[in-house]
């Protein structure tokens, strides 16, 4: 594909040729091996495979993991961002919710979700606006207030955390997500808050891959397009009906089938 | 890593903030070196009883017969040249009362450090001390009414000779080290309290110590007694031009706090990285008593300094609360002493550091249970933070329990700023010094929230210039 099919303004995210591997003491380890992806304004993204396979190492490189060698080209609504750092791309929109948020003692919650804000708006906001902005989001994802004055991640539980992704994502509003197993550990109810979450901040102009393993999500957030991700690899792409016939197959017969063709987006 | 470009940065504003110099302008400057001529010298012009003027020499002969501490860091101690320093200088002038009598150039210096403003809004009392002399002083009316003492160490000589006759050098006896001989030897300046029974002072006094001259030796002598009941925090801070060659900084530091007394003591050391600060910190902790040891390092070449506690009457609690910052070049050798001399006492140490470039910083405690001291409680934490492939960090506890019925908990981590945590607020849009900072910043929070508003903030901007363009 030409760089300006990638330049095309329906695509809001794409990469090419991905290849992302790192070095450890038995040398060099390619952990994804050449991906391409399209994903179209407004169109929500599943990828879905077994564990170890690579996804998150994959939604890491693409936010500009530091520890990974990458090569290939990442488009981000019509520019190329795979030069940037990760606080370039996410100031340009966009964003990762983390399969294992990290903790950071001492900064509470408001305190890094003012200077996320401002990083990504390229402005201060006036302490109320923010407040107000940010009980607003609060009150949508039914986080307590208390978590505001809390140090972030310190202590949560798994779900609190997850909400306070999504929360982010709420609040910084990203052009394109990727969100990696954001449904794991979530209650039922706190399934459907962080959904109704990720189908707002997923509008026309958005877009997303959500990393998941399973079909519960997607009855709330619908993918338009899921993707099987295997030893490095997308080995099949198929419709918003290929995770439930994961479900009864399983993700073997896909390895065979594609030891013959290759898989990747259309 | 551009260590460098670093130090130039940092120098470049201690240099515009802290680390000017007003030209040399004395009443009188002791020669370089020390011998009892000196000694004399000092405690003559001083006025000072036979009594001390005898503990002076005394401790003179204890200095030179001691060896240098074999901790710490002894290669940048064996450096240190006892005779390349100026152990007495008195700046022209009376002390006064009001600023404007102070001298124009030390009235401009401590304008700058910004000591009046902070007098003005937010303390009840502060002493500036300038090379050997307290050349200003002040107490709150208020205060004053209520039979609080807050004066020079050499005043109160002067005008509590008894009280200050029972209590010096009682706490930190003259042989307790190499260094606490030195003090009591040329000591001069520092500060003395007394809180009579029950009186709650609730706003802090300060004190400032600056050093002016090149290779100047200061040591100050500070004693504060806190009467049954009483309760009161002092705050003190301190800053030095940069030079090329090493000056010294040996404070002996004594409190009391009587029976259900309250004592807080609050530092933000900031010499700058030619001076040598090697302080001896020792309280009295009677029945009920509280203690606490609030601990800022942030300066200086080589910090050498224990704050200890001995915990002597029943239920007693101390506290140390430290945090020492070790960037290019400076070794901050901090800790904390808990003695468990009564039953039922408590402690807690929380010692947190920072080490950065080639800095390097130490946790040196001892924590003691004596025989006979049953249900005592002990807590020591130690967090360390290094950033920086050079950055390094060493922690030496010592226990010494004599009784069984004691519960210790002891916590040591070493963190390096975490490429996860980094990513993680980068991903957030956050470059990556701001993400730096504001680990640091999550990773001393702990200490800074026990400091005054005014002081938090002083302390994060200190830490912020320190941490301006590190590459973790
Ligand atoms: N920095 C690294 N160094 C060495 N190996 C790594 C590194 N990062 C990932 N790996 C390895 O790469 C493989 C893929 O890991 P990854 O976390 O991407 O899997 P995943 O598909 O997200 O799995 P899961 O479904 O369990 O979350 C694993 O074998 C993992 O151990
Ligand atoms: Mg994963």
């Amino acid at each position: 594909m030409s760089n300006s099919t990638l330049n095309d303004r329906d695509i809001v995210f794409a990469c090419r040729n991905l290849h992302v591997s790192v070095q450890d003491k038995d040398g060099t380890k390619e952990l994804v091996k050449g991906v391409d992806l399209t994903v179209r304004k407004g169109e929500k993204h599943a990828l879905m495979g077994p564990n170890g396979s690579g996804k998150s190492t994959l939604a890491a490189a693409l936010m500009g993991h530091p520890s990974y060698e990458v090569s290939g080209e990442i488009w981000l609504a019509g520019e190329r961002i795979d030069e940037l750092e990760p606080h370039e791309r996410a100031r340009k929109g966009l964003f990762m919710s983390f399969q294992y948020p990290v903790a950071v003692p001492g900064v509470s919650v408001a305190n890094f979700l003012r200077a996320s804000l401002a990083a990504r708006r390229g402005q201060e906001i006036p302490v109320r606006e923010f407040r107000k902005e940010m009980t607003t989001a609060f009150t949508e994802l039914g986080i307590d207030r208390s978590f505001m004055s809390r140090y972030l991640n310190d202590g949560f539980s798994g779900g609190e955390k997850k909400r306070l992704e999504i929360l982010q994502m709420i609040m910084l509003k990203p052009v394109f997500s990727l969100l990696d197993e954001t449904d794991s550990g979530l209650d039922i109810d706190a399934l459907k808050v962080v959904s109704a979450g990720i189908n707002e901040a997923t509008g026309p102009e958005n877009g997303m891959l959500m990393v998941t393993h399973y079909q519960r999500i997607l009855d709330y957030v619908k993918p338009d397009v899921v993707h099987v991700f295997m030893e490095g690899r997308i080995v099949r792409t198929g419709g918003p009906d290929l995770p439930r016939q994961l479900e009864t197959k399983g993700y073997e017969w896909l390895l065979e089938d594609s030891a013959v063709g290759s898989g990747g987006t259309s | 890593m551009s260590t460098k470009q670093n130090v130039a940065s940092i120098n470049q504003d201690y240099t515009e903030k802290y680390g000017f110099h007003d030209p040399e302008d004395y009443f009188l400057k002791a020669p370089k070196g020390l011998d009892h001529e000196v000694v004399e010298m000092i405690s003559r012009k001083k006025k000072e009883p036979d009594w001390m003027r005898e503990i002076r020499h005394q401790a003179l002969d204890i200095f030179t017969e001691k060896p240098m501490p074999k901790w710490g860091n002894m290669e940048l101690l064996g450096e240190l040249d006892f005779e390349n320093i100026h152990y007495y200088i008195k700046p022209k002038g009376e002390q006064a009362q009001n600023w404007d009598d102070v001298p124009e150039n030390i009235k401009n210096t401590f304008e700058r450090l910004g000591v009046p403003e902070a007098e003005r809004k937010f303390l009840a009392g502060v002493t500036a001390q300038y090379e050997s002399e307290v050349v200003y002083h002040s107490i709150s009316k208020d205060l004053e009414k209520l039979g609080v003492i807050f004066m020079d160490m050499d005043s109160a000589l002067r005008e509590h000779p008894d009280i200050v006759r029972k209590y010096f050098g009682k706490i930190i006896p003259t042989r307790d080290n190499k260094f606490s001989a030195l003090n009591t030897a040329v000591w001069s300046g520092g500060s003395f309290i007394y809180v009579p029974k029950g009186v709650k002072v609730d706003i802090p006094l300060q004190a400032y110590f600056r050093i002016n001259a090149e290779n100047m030796g200061q040591f100050e002598r500070t004693l504060i007694i806190a009467d049954e009941g009483s309760s009161i925090h002092y705050i003190e801070g301190c800053t030095a031009p940069t030079y090329s060659s090493d000056s010294l900084h040996s404070a002996v530091v004594e409190l009391v706090a009587l029976k259900g007394a309250h004592i807080r003591y609050t530092t933000i050391q900031n010499w700058s990285t030619n001076v040598y600060n090697l302080v001896t910190k020792r309280a009295h902790a009677h029945e009920d008593a509280i203690v606490e040891w609030v601990d800022g390092n942030i300066g200086s070449k080589l910090t050498m300094k224990y704050p200890a506690i001995v915990l002597k009457g029943e239920r007693a609690h101390g506290e140390v609360l430290s945090i020492a910052f070790a960037g290019h070049g400076q070794h901050q050798d901090a800790g904390a002493k808990m003695i468990h001399a009564a039953p039922n006492t408590t402690s807690r140490i929380v010692s947190k550091s920072i080490s950065k470039d080639d800095g390097r910083s130490s946790y040196r405690g001892m924590i003691k249970v004596a025989k006979g001291a049953h249900g005592c409680k002990t807590n020591v934490e130690c967090d360390a933070l290094l950033i920086g492939r050079q950055a390094r960090s060493d922690t030496y506890p010592t226990m010494d329990v004599s009784e069984d019925d004691v519960r210790v908990e002891h916590e040591a981590r070493v963190s390096k700023v975490g490429e996860e945590q980094l990513f993680y607020l980068q991903s957030r849009g956050l470059d990556p010094d701001k993400a730096r900072m504001m680990i640091v910043n999550g990773f001393i929070e702990p200490f800074v929230k026990e400091l005054p508003m005014e002081y938090a903030v002083e302390l994060n901007r200190l830490i912020e210039l320190e941490m301006e363009g590190s590459v973790g």
